[in-house]
């Protein structure tokens, strides 16, 4: 006996969040059936395991059904092939677009092409993800900025409106979209100590302050592309540097500004021009394509690191970066 | 030209890409009805295209307004090759055409095509302006409403209750045209679904033409069905009971829906006859009345003549007088009479009701089947004989008697069917036959026709017109129904028609009863139940030989008898084994395949109070000398009867006790014992002769005779429960659970097994057949299993056999949770109570002497066996009671009353917690906003799609259904070339399902509705060839579109009347102090 044909459709499509999990993991029917057994559901309910074997499959029928809406989110709210409540619609979707932080550590900053996804395989291996599940994550990135790349407006919005996403989830993938779009380099090894959540901030002010959605908000790719003209005025910051007179008058300032405040003063005080030559190179390069891929590789190397090795609180980094930008507006040519 | 009709083509969405180099679609939409076409303008390059056009007009005749469907083409324009098309849409426009339903039909629909599925939507607005037409030889029947629901509709009241109506239309099926080599699946496919719909319309609109000449104005409980007898034709065939509805306008008249049927109506005194006349002495069980026949030779009968003699329709007047003499004297001859007159004036007194207004139905007697084998061996068409004249020139022999003829066979088929069951009917002092339902059977050119239904006394006063109502009411109201009316034997006990063992009701102690009752209606609402009642399924495998034409039909014939049998042994048995003692909505279901039977009977098995405690099994062993051998009987004894004990348990059966004195030792006469029987031929006459005295009263012997025998034993022992927390039937709502909370799941699952051919023998077919439904009812409990604690109701098992070694089956029902904390379960104070009145009751005795003798049988070729034979003539020590009225009645009242206010109680404390909210349910607009409010849970407000509930029940819980919109009733075939690629069988099934839920809950989102009820899935007819991976599947659905409003939603002042509504309902009892 041999079941040829097995299925179940409610009216109401039932979800099973566990499945779903499983999923969404790339688990095959097989794996995810043991996986269950092992969770001691059928002590639970009593079932057999014929019963699991035809309700994770029935299940993951229905989630592969359901994938070419969830690759359109708003087709699911409109489709009346599956009557979903609106709460589990959400949680559809919801997880589907979700990540793995292992994963987006990855693939952030890399160009969401072909080649990168041909290197899915070595991302699996290292990361211990299913290779299905890799690239259900990567095509979502893909997904996503294919559709949001030229659009108008918010990118946060955007990327709402057209995935239905939560803010959270939007944020970060205004931020995925936005390192892709700008290919920063993350992956190098002096860069592995960051998470995507501190890369995800980065972006968030970036977006904020450096594109050309911050000057003029009509303007396609707005929130995408970094404003050219304020890459080339931050050219203009190498006075700061260049300029002996202004270079003290900057330092001095900055130090009376914090004498007593900043439990490393003294290193301050005395690494200051290397900082300050550090920071304002690493703007003036940023006209160069190459240069920008390389920001967070430059920023580490020259800022990041040299505080480090002096072992200055974050606090005290906070402080004089607020105190080193301040001055500058009460310096002749700043004001 | 009476109607107009109008349809405007808004907008479409999602539609597929159709030009790959510009990846959109140039849409346009071609309008159809009749033989009239409308075009839209294309719409160029869009995937959401907005036409909005004109508004299309067609003139056409009411006929054709119930026949056609108006069919919405989707095409792609393209300009150097023909316009492809993208799908299409049939809308049924009889919804429009009658007034209380459906106004205008507005909404997305999805655009569908045989080969591809649901491809985009699209929003159509369709009305109808009806004109006045006088024309009394007209042809159309507009205004007669239709309803899946077999029982009276919630916002209606049933004036006249006016009988059966049924009709067929056969036509040549397209699929088997000569046509069909050279055209396209799709046009094929489209082809099939067109006429279909034609016929469908063409069966309805004939059936309401029936229905005006009896004067009524609706159809209830219509069930349409269609026979794929594949080269010989397509029948379409359907029954219904027309009605006389009236709508109930003040919405303050709705019960608690939950409480099942129409309470609203005032009770009405039974009619209590004890001795009805008897006028049949057919000799049949009331399951065993079956006709095997096939023809075309002579028919096989299985009946016994007499009853066949009882066939004139002519009223029997002054047959009451036989039994006149006993109590109810000339008056209750002369009810009977009427009653009988009333029924008799029809053609078949059947009823497809299945739950009944309150004092409609007055005994039941059981159930009564036929079934008949048939030869599907000609096809009659002359379109067909025209064309292909020169290659199958026989055929024109038929030539002459298509037209009228070949419809006319069909009709010929069912009329002598329909003729058995009235005769059994009659066999069992009955009139009337309620819960009537047919269906067939087809493997290649042979069908098994099957009718069955539940013989029954029916009260006159639903039936005509206000007639001599007064002095009824006046003298009935003396005998009152204790909620155990029903139960009592409508039949004459001096002159049984089949032998059952008779007790006093151990209810009313004035009436007999049968031991075990077996019904295809559902639990009527005023029976008293102890305990919950639970599903109890038959299952049946048999093996033929592969045969041709009459001999393979004449090897089914000869099965069938063991079949039925078989069958009907299993269902008492495990009914024992639960302990219960009466089945609600029987159905068995026979299929035949190439080269096997198999039976399938399903039912909710129930104690009732009403009727003696069933006794246990007892097994018998042959060989009483081996000691082991011994030994293992009593273990399996021992197993038999903690089973009993735990699902007495489990079901929480526990009546009360009742001393031997006080019920007057139920005839403690020689005992006869039937045996199980098997199957092989030899034994049938065996049965009788058996007679092993066991001490132990009302056993059940099982003999335990050879292997199968044990077998079988075994088989009832596995029967798994369901687990905790879970109940399931298959009736409407489950015996003794009335606290449903609002959540329901309607679903439908299939399986298919392939049987390896190696061990094919009827007892692995039998466990292969077993595993499957037990596996597939787990499986669904697993499923289910967030929704606990809940009950599957409407359990509705179908099985097909596809092909040689495969076994399908198809279940649909309903899961609805119910709140475990508010278990009303009152009514066993209550029969205590009552018992203990009785106890006390009056001593006179019946004064007639009680005769039935066990070899009156001896002809019959199968012993109807089970119950065997509790003459008895020892009426000393029963107390008959006669004058027990004045007791009688408070206890029934008391019971009536406290279960229908615990309802009423249980549904205030809901409101009471609620937002009394006013909603205006008739603002439905098209995209369904309306029925947007009437959701629960709306957290993302940004979805667009109505949330529309689909129910096999007549109601939904915790919501009063407000309007009726009209019948659904659709047929789909989907057919693949490419299954691998669509997710093999499963996937392409999966997603064919689905896309019909989503279809019929667009229809009745465009009509204005939010739920379905009464919805079934009549046909699910799967074949694939997986090496040309290729798959086709058909499938019919239908049901009722409604509109309900959450009880919360209406109005305090609305709900409270009810409360006070009710009130005569249940103190209607009272007044015969």
């Amino acid at each position: 006996m041999t079941s040829e044909l097995d299925i179940f459709v409610g009216n109401t499509t039932l979800i099973d969040e566990d499945v779903y999990r499983l999923w969404l993991d790339g688990y095959s029917v097989g794996d995810a059936v043991a996986l269950r057994v092992r969770s001691g559901i059928l002590e639970q309910t009593g079932a057999t395991a014929a019963v699991l074997q035809s309700d994770t499959m029935d299940h993951y029928r229905t989630f592969h059904m359901l994938e070419r809406l969830l690759h359109a989110p708003p087709k699911l709210l409109h489709q009346l092939i599956y009557q979903i409540p609106p709460s589990r619609q959400a949680l559809l979707i919801e997880r589907y677009y979700a990540f793995d932080e292992a994963f987006v550590r990855e693939v952030l900053g890399k160009k969401l092409s072909k080649g990168t996804k041909k290197d899915l395989d070595d991302i699996s291996t290292k990361t211990g993800i299913t290779l299905k599940s890799c690239r259900r994550q990567f095509d979502n990135f893909k997904r996503v900025f294919k559709v949001v790349e030229e659009m108008r407006g918010s990118l946060v919005d955007n990327i709402q409106q057209h995935f239905l996403l939560s803010d959270r989830l939007a944020r970060d993938y205004a931020a995925i979209v936005f390192f892709a779009n700008n290919r920063f380099e993350t992956g190098k090894k002096k860069l592995q100590y960051l998470s995507f959540g501190d890369f995800a901030f980065c972006a968030e002010l970036m977006i904020q302050n450096w594109t050309l959605g911050a000057v003029d908000s009509q303007v396609d790719d707005m929130d995408m592309d970094l404003d050219k003209e304020f890459l080339q005025d931050l050219k203009e910051l190498k006075v700061l540097v260049a300029d002996k007179d202004l270079l003290d008058l900057h330092k001095s300032l900055v130090c009376t500004a914090l004498r007593g405040k900043l439990g490393v003063f003294s290193e301050m005080e005395a690494n200051f021009k290397n900082l300050s030559r550090g920071l304002v190179n690493v703007a003036t390069k940023l006209t160069h394509n190459k240069d920008v891929r390389d920001l967070f590789v430059d920023l580490v190397e020259k800022f990041v690191e040299p505080c480090r090795s002096d072992h200055w609180p974050l606090s005290d980094v906070r402080l004089f970066l607020n105190q080193y930008s301040a001055s500058v507006h009460s310096l002749d040519g700043f004001r | 030209m009476p109607g107009k009709l109008k349809v405007k083509i808004v907008a479409g969405r999602h539609l597929p890409v159709m030009d790959r180099a510009s990846d959109l679609t140039d849409a346009f939409v071609e309008v159809k009805f009749g033989n009239t076409t409308f075009k839209t303008d294309v719409y160029p390059k869009s995937l959401n295209p907005q036409w909005n056009s004109e508004w299309f007009k067609f003139e056409v005749d009411d006929e054709d307004l119930q026949d056609e469907p108006l069919q919405i083409t989707v095409l792609d324009h393209d300009t150097y090759s023909a316009n492809d098309a993208i799908g299409k849409v049939y809308i049924d426009i009889d919804p429009l055409l009658y007034s209380e339903a459906a106004t205008v039909i507005s909404g997305w629909f999805p655009i569908y095509d045989t080969i591809h599925g649901i491809r985009g939507e699209i929003n159509v607005v369709v009305k109808v302006d009806l004109f006045n037409d006088l024309n009394r030889f007209r042809q159309s029947s507009c205004g007669v409403k239709f309803f899946c629901t077999t029982s009276i509709p919630k916002c209606y009241r049933a004036v006249i209750i006016h009988g059966f109506v049924e009709e067929l239309v056969v036509n040549e099926d397209p699929e088997y045209q000569w046509i069909d080599r050279i055209r396209t699946p799709r046009a094929s496919n489209e082809a099939r679904q067109r006429l279909i719909s034609l016929m469908s319309g063409e069966l309805q609109r004939k059936i309401g033409l029936k229905v005006l000449e009896m004067r009524g104005n609706a159809v209830v409980g219509y069930l349409q069905c269609f026979d794929l007898e594949g080269e010989s034709g397509l029948v379409v065939r359907a029954i219904g009971t027309a009605c006389t509805l009236d709508k109930l306008s003040s919405p303050a008249a709705f019960l608690p829906a939950c409480n099942s049927p129409s309470k609203e109506m005032k009770e009405i005194p039974f009619n209590e006859d004890p001795n009805p006349n008897t006028h049949s002495s057919g000799p049949s069980t009331p399951l065993k009345n079956q006709t095997y026949s096939f023809s075309p030779s002579k028919s096989y009968s299985r009946q016994s003549s007499s009853s066949d003699t009882d066939l004139s329709l002519t009223p029997k007047t002054g047959m009451g007088s036989g039994s006149a003499g006993k109590e109810g004297g000339p008056f209750k001859a002369l009810l009977r009479q009427q009653t009988q007159s009333a029924l008799e004036q029809r053609e078949f007194p059947f009823f497809t009701l299945t739950a009944f207004p309150p004092g409609f139905l007055v005994h039941v007697g059981g159930v009564v089947s036929a079934r008949s084998v048939k030869l599907l061996d000609r096809i009659h068409n002359p379109a067909f004989v025209g064309i292909m004249s020169n290659t199958r020139s026989y055929k024109l022999l038929d030539w002459n008697s298509f037209n009228s003829d070949e419809p006319e066979t069909r009709d010929a088929w069912w009329a002598e069917i329909r003729q058995e069951i009235k005769s059994h009917a009659k066999a069992l002092g009955c009139h009337a036959v309620v819960g009537y339902s047919e269906s067939t059977s087809i493997c290649e050119e042979v069908c098994i026709l099957s009718a069955s239904g539940t013989a029954a006394v029916l009260n006159p006063r639903f039936l005509q017109d206000g007639t001599v109502e007064g002095c009824l009411e006046q003298r009935l109201e003396e005998n009152l129904p204790a909620g155990c009316g029903f139960c009592h034997i409508p039949y004459d006990e001096l002159n049984m028609p089949f032998p059952a063992h008779l007790t006093y009701c151990y209810n009313c102690r004035k009436q007999k009863v049968p031991d075990v009752l077996f019904t295809t209606i559902d639990l009527p609402t005023d029976a008293t139940v102890i305990g919950k009642g639970c599903l109890i399924q038959a299952r049946l495998c048999r093996l033929k030989k592969k045969a041709q034409a009459e001999a393979n039909a004449t090897a089914i014939s000869n099965l069938l008898p063991f079949m039925e049998y078989e069958v009907h042994t299993q269902l008492m048995n495990k009914l024992k084994l639960k302990g219960m003692n009466a089945l609600f909505g029987l159905r068995i279901q026979i299929t035949v395949g190439e080269n096997m039977l198999m039976g399938l009977a399903s039912a909710t098995g129930v104690y009732l109070a009403a009727l003696p405690t069933p006794g246990g099994i007892q097994i018998a062993g042959k060989t009483p000398n081996d000691g082991s051998y011994e030994q293992h009987i009593s273990h399996m004894q021992k197993k038999i009867n903690d089973t009993i004990a735990k699902n007495k348990e489990l079901y929480e059966i526990n009546p009360p006790e009742i001393s031997e004195e006080i019920i007057g030792s139920p005839i403690p006469e020689p005992r006869q014992r039937s045996r199980l029987l098997r199957s092989q031929s030899e034994s049938s006459d065996e049965v009788t002769e058996l007679d092993l005295s066991h001490g132990k009263k009302d056993a059940f012997v099982l003999e335990i005779d050879d292997t199968d025998a044990m077998e079988d034993v075994h088989s009832l022992l596995t029967d798994v429960p369901p687990p905790s927390g879970f109940y399931s039937c298959n009736t409407e709502i489950m015996p003794g659970i009335n606290n449903w909370t609002s959540e329901i799941q309607m679903f439908t699952s299939v399986r298919v097994i392939r049987l390896s051919s190696l061990n094919l023998t009827n007892q692995a077919l039998n466990k292969n057949f077993n595993d499957l439904c037990e596996n597939l009812l787990k499986s669904l409990y697993f499923k289910l299993r967030s929704m606990i604690p809940c009950c599957l109701c409407h359990v509705n098992f179908t099985v097909s056999l596809p092909e040689d070694e495969l076994i399908q089956v198809t279940v649909t029902a309903v899961a609805i949770t119910f709140d475990k904390n508010q278990a009303l379960q009152t009514t066993k104070a209550h029969v205590e109570k009552s018992l203990q009145r009785a106890s006390t009751d009056n001593e006179e005795l019946l004064q007639f002497p009680l005769e039935l003798c066990s070899d009156s049988l001896p002809s019959h070729p199968f012993p109807p066996a089970k119950e065997h034979l509790e003459s008895a003539s020892s009426n000393s020590g029963i107390p008959a009671a006669q004058r027990a009225t004045s007791v009688d009645y408070s206890s029934f009242a008391d019971r009536c009353s406290s279960w229908i206010e615990l309802i009423k109680l249980k549904a205030q404390t809901i409101r009471r917690g609620s937002i009394k909210t006013t909603v205006t349910v008739e603002k439905t607009s098209p995209m369904g906003e309306g029925n947007f409010r009437n959701r629960s849970a709306a957290p993302c407000a940004n979805s667009t799609v109505g949330v529309v509930k689909m129910t096999p029940l007549s109601f939904i819980p915790g919501a009063k259904i407000t309007k009726y919109l009209g019948i659904i009733n659709m047929f789909f075939i989907r057919e693949t070339t490419s299954l691998r690629e669509e997710g093999g069988v499963s996937g392409f099934l999966h997603a064919f399902i689905a896309e019909v839920f989503a279809m019929v809950r667009a229809h009745v989102a465009a009509l204005g509705g939010n739920a379905v009820v009464s919805y079934i899935m009549k046909q699910c007819v799967f074949m694939e060839n997986p090496n040309k991976n290729q798959a086709q599947c058909l499938i019919n659905v239908s049901g009722d579109a409604v509109v309900f409003a959450r009880e919360s939603e209406l109005e305090v002042v609305s709900t409270q009347q009810p409360a006070a509504n009710c009130q005569p309902a249940c103190t209607g009892g009272e007044v015969t102090t």
